[in-house]
């Protein structure tokens, strides 16, 4: 095998490179020939070609995602100490604390091993949180799969569970939430998201860049392996002849060790805390190109890397290779030179592999080097930050209006007498059903500060055990509500998020997003991500909160089906005092009275009733109203503040039938409900903007009188009974709660146990 | 009293063991794997996690760490020491207890909020409970099946020597619903479930696990 110098490529520039196969288009290729005058070595081509890929380098989401920063305003970027292009978004939530939070895709490598393709979901949005400078402390999920009764998602559903499970458990961050939603257009494309909220010191903030002309460039953590190398194995195959066939081909998707990412966790909070770190970067998709291209760009010198200094785990691999290489469990660290030998005694106390692979230099190249023949020369900034840019065409789909006007009205409803069973029916059927079969097999107690994990509608944390500050978290999203709307419905995840952080008794502050679409080659699908970008950055313009980060997953397809346009939103919220936290959960006091607030309003279009019922998606989602959104948020944050509240719980998919259902079962504790107008409407309507809460006696006065000024509507729905062991609506009649309980969670041991 | 936690690569729940020690009025001290020294501590607790990731069996290689010698050392002089989940199974692999745990008989890691009755309150981490009290603590593990041959499930059995019992179903298919077992002079204390998570109803399902810990404190007191 021929080493591919930079050299070897000026001398030979009519040389063919496989650069379509490695995912570059007949321009794209051009540009970087344009860019180093000269044909890119096999090394450079491999960076190239990762770094512009749509998942490195935002392509095709990149002019859309601009709205995001032009319609944040100065004052929603007050509490913001980093946002979108950093590795996370980081705000400041008070006494000294900053909070930083991120959600990322791992949908097709979940797809293609469950297992590992979860695991080292998690472990890539972890290694992201604490390239921040932070400790994480939490993750959540929200999985998306086919068809519950589907063959195949038998097979992948309990391994991405396992999966987020293994790793996240043996990593010691407790799970405190996410969604898991089936739908027949995920069958052939699950979608496996992460979440991770990690924590800091507002001083203790860590960026990544590489600056300062001679501080070194630390890697440690894992050994680099053959895994996850992708397409980039093409090069190998050009170059190696007789010996390719004896080389061990790893599978394409990483392989994750949560022990050594644990290890490196801590190491690495000992570093901070020792300021031995000047800049870091996690090494996660396009491992070390993006690592080194990304410190280099950022900083204000060049970079001069000595790749064979890298500690294998695997023989013969080429430059191409060890740059490409996405194994897991590997960090970046710029350090200052006279810090170095303190950096390595950190690793060495806890075993870990440290090695300083370069420097930064003056200038402004980033050259890498194999056994001192230079196979890397380029600028990083064209690696990194300016990669190719595309106005993909956008086309309003031509089904959407047939779609919409395909209204739910005319689909048959329920008689009165079957109201009751069809409550039961609903609590029983996959999306509604108790989550406790996947959440069971996740640690949500590790760290001794989860106040608040599933079955509520948001994940809590303590983050000051002095002060009781602590932090909330939800995902949300209606894929069936964005496919009738995408603008609306990324406003409806937006509320939802947000009402489920506010129902917990927090002050929403900051918002996240996981944007996951079909094909951006597919006018439709752009048509869809630009509404749902738009939707999703007014809305926050609304409510007032930004948008410190996100993440674009595209292909999301089966063949020509995309799956349902999916932005799952995440909020973060904050609480001063974590013991005001609403429960979910009715029956914590005696005599409570039960109280909706919101308007409900006939709203079947995507609903749960329409689906499950009917198989049927049209007409228009839910009207969003996010003022009002914001004036119930502000209405529950009171509650919980003055001691209101005894449990609230948000309505959503399904409606009040499954909030009182849920509400009952979790408080293990029986109510009765007296409902007016069309009873159908008042229990399974998915109107927005509308939480039950339960009052204590003594309460109930002060808070409607609260809720009349502030002119939030509200009307008294039951009472609680802690006699009773059954949810009674009047005129209906009685679900008793054992066997409404064995409906709620059944279904999911039935299907996967 | 000064109790020491120790902390191997991939222990996870040291912090919350030490919180407990605290929420008890004791003083938490750090003990490493690879030191030599347990610091004059009165009691050891080995909280849990997934010492060295546990990848051979869980608890294996944490026996041979240098501060394990010391604490199979200090035990045989009565130390109490407590083995919480993962530290159970360190406990069990060091030999300080008997038997071992397998994993769950329906293969999932389970975590979720389990009853137990203390069957033994004379040990030095029971004192404070009442004979057959139930108490509710988070339980989380994928290997939490207590195994044993039958004469030595006949000893413990015959010698009160089961300190905690599921009740309300076996969460993991251990014999005779075992979740704690105590040594013969009833110093050390291995359990599956996890007391140190259960000390305050704001982030546990109770606090019926600081019973354990305050157990401690007389012990030590009165010795």
């Amino acid at each position: 095998m021929t080493l591919d110098t930079v050299k070897n490529a000026e001398t030979t520039p009519d040389q063919e490179q496989p650069y379509k196969e490695l995912g570059l288009k007949d321009d794209e290729y051009t540009r970087i020939r344009e860019i180093l005058g000269r044909r890119p070595t096999d090394a450079e081509l491999a960076m190239y070609s990762v770094m512009w890929s749509e998942h490195c380098s935002y392509k095709s989401s990149k002019v859309h995602l601009k709205y995001f920063s032009d319609t944040t305003t100065d004052e929603m970027r007050a509490k913001m100490l980093a946002g979108i292009g950093e590795n996370a978004g980081v705000v400041d939530i008070g006494d000294g604390w900053a909070i930083t939070f991120k959600a990322e895709s791992h949908n097709h490598p979940s797809y293609v091993e469950p297992y590992q393709g979860a695991a080292t979901g998690v472990g890539g949005i972890v290694r992201d949180i604490l390239a921040m400078g932070a400790r994480p402390l939490a993750v959540m999920d929200p999985l998306r799969f086919g068809p519950a009764d589907a063959p195949d998602t038998r097979r992948v559903l309990p391994g991405i569970v396992a999966g987020v499970g293994g790793y996240g458990n043996c990593l010691g961050l407790p799970n405190i939430g996410g969604e898991v939603v089936f739908d027949a257009t995920y069958a052939g494309n699950p979608l496996v998201n992460a979440l991770c909220v990690g924590a800091m010191r507002v001083e203790d903030l860590h960026l990544a860049h590489a600056s300062g002309t001679g501080n070194k460039i630390i890697l440690y953590g894992a050994r680099t392996g053959l895994d996850g190398i992708g397409g980039v194995s093409v090069l190998a195959s050009e170059t190696f002849d007789d010996t390719a066939g004896k080389r061990k081909k790893l599978p394409s998707v990483q392989v994750g060790d949560p022990f050594t990412e644990k290890v490196l966790i801590e190491c690495s909070l000992e570093l901070f805390r020792e300021r031995l770190v000047v800049g870091i970067q996690d090494l996660g998709g396009a491992g070390l190109s993006c690592a080194t291209s990304e410190l280099a760009s950022a900083g204000d010198g060049g970079m001069r890397v000595h790749l064979d200094r890298v500690p294998l785990r695997a023989t013969g691999m080429t430059p191409a290779e060890v740059l490409s290489s996405e194994s897991q469990e590997r960090m970046c660290a710029v350090v200052r030179p006279e810090d170095v030998d303190a950096f390595m005694a950190v690793c060495a106390k806890w075993d870990v592999i440290a090695t300083e692979i370069g420097e930064v230099t003056e200038g402004d190249r980033l050259v890498i080097t194999w056994h001192d023949e230079v196979v890397v020369d380029v600028p990083p900034r064209t690696v990194a930050h300016e990669g190719p840019v595309y106005h993909r065409p956008i086309e309003r789909p031509a089904d959407q209006d047939r779609l919409r006007a395909d209204t739910p009205d005319a689909l048959p409803r329920p008689a009165r007498e079957d109201l009751l069973e069809l409550v039961k029916t609903m609590a029983a059927s996959p999306n509604l059903a108790s989550r406790r079969w996947v959440t069971q097999q996740y640690d949500r107690y590790v760290r001794g500060g989860t106040v608040l994990a599933q079955p509520a509608d948001a994940g809590m944390i303590r983050i000051d055990e002095s002060t009781n500050r602590g932090v909330a978290l939800s995902t949300d999203c209606n894929g069936r509500y964005t496919r009738l709307d995408p603008y609306a419905g990324a406003q409806l995840a937006l509320a939802e998020a947000y009402r489920n952080v506010a129902t917990s008794g927090a002050t929403p502050v900051a918002v996240t997003n996981c944007l996951n679409f079909g094909s951006p080659e597919d006018p439709g699908v752009m048509w869809q991500f630009e509404q749902a970008v738009k939707g999703l950055a007014d809305g926050c313009v609304e409510l007032g909160i930004p948008v410190t980060g996100g993440n674009v997953s595209f292909y999301n397809q089966t063949g020509a089906t995309a799956i349902l346009p999916t932005p799952v939103v995440g909020v973060l919220g904050v609480i001063d005092d974590v013991r005001r936290r609403i429960p979910t959960g009715i029956g914590a006091e005696a005599g409570e009275t039960l109280v909706l607030l919101g308007e409900t309003r006939p709203e079947f279009g995507g609903s749960e009733w329409a689906h499950v019922v009917h198989g049927h998606l049209g007409g228009l989602p839910p009207e969003v109203d996010l003022a009002r959104e914001k004036l119930l948020g502000e209405v529950l944050v009171a509650g919980s503040r003055d001691g209101m509240l005894s449990a609230a719980h948000d309505l959503a998919e399904g409606g009040l039938a499954q909030a009182l259902v849920e509400t009952c079962l979790i408080g293990e504790t029986g109510a009765r409900v007296f409902l007016e107008g069309d009873l159908f409407t008042e229990l399974f309507s998915e109107s927005a903007g509308r939480v039950l809460v339960a009052l204590p006696r003594t309460e109930e006065l002060r808070f409607t009188d609260m809720c009349t000024a502030r002119g939030l509507p509200w009307r008294k729905v039951g009472v609680v009974d802690p006699e009773s062991d059954s949810l009674e609506v009047q005129d209906l009649g009685r679900l008793d709660l054992a066997e409404l309980r064995a409906a709620w969670e059944g279904t999911l041991p039935a299907l996967f146990d | 009293m000064r109790v020491g936690v120790i902390t191997f690569p991939g222990t996870l729940d040291d912090v919350d063991a030490a919180r407990a020690v605290r929420h008890a009025d004791g003083e938490a001290v750090a003990l490493w794997h690879a030191d030599h020294d347990l610091k004059n501590v009165d009691a050891v607790i080995v909280p849990g996690g997934f010492s060295y990731g546990d990848y051979l069996r869980a608890g294996a290689i944490a026996r041979f760490a240098p501060v394990m010698r010391e604490v199979v050392e200090a035990a045989g002089k009565g130390m109490p020491v407590l083995g919480i989940c993962n530290g159970f199974q360190v406990l069990c692999e060091a030999h300080l207890l008997p038997g071992a745990l397998t994993r769950n008989d329906r293969l999932h890691f389970v975590c979720r909020d389990q009853w137990l009755r203390v069957e033994n309150n004379e040990t030095a981490w029971t004192s404070r409970y009442d004979r057959n009290a139930e108490i509710l603590v988070p339980l989380k593990s994928g290997e939490g099946g207590y195994q044993a041959d039958e004469s030595t499930l006949a000893e413990l059995e015959g010698e009160g020597r089961v300190v905690f019992r599921y009740v309300g179903g076996n969460p993991n298919g251990s014999r005779n619903e075992i979740a704690g077992i105590t040594s013969a002079n009833g110093r050390i204390v291995g359990l599956m479930p996890h007391p140190e998570h259960a000390i305050d109803a704001l982030t546990g399902p109770t606090d019926d696990g600081l019973g354990i810990f305050l157990s401690l404190l007389d012990a030590v007191v009165s010795a």
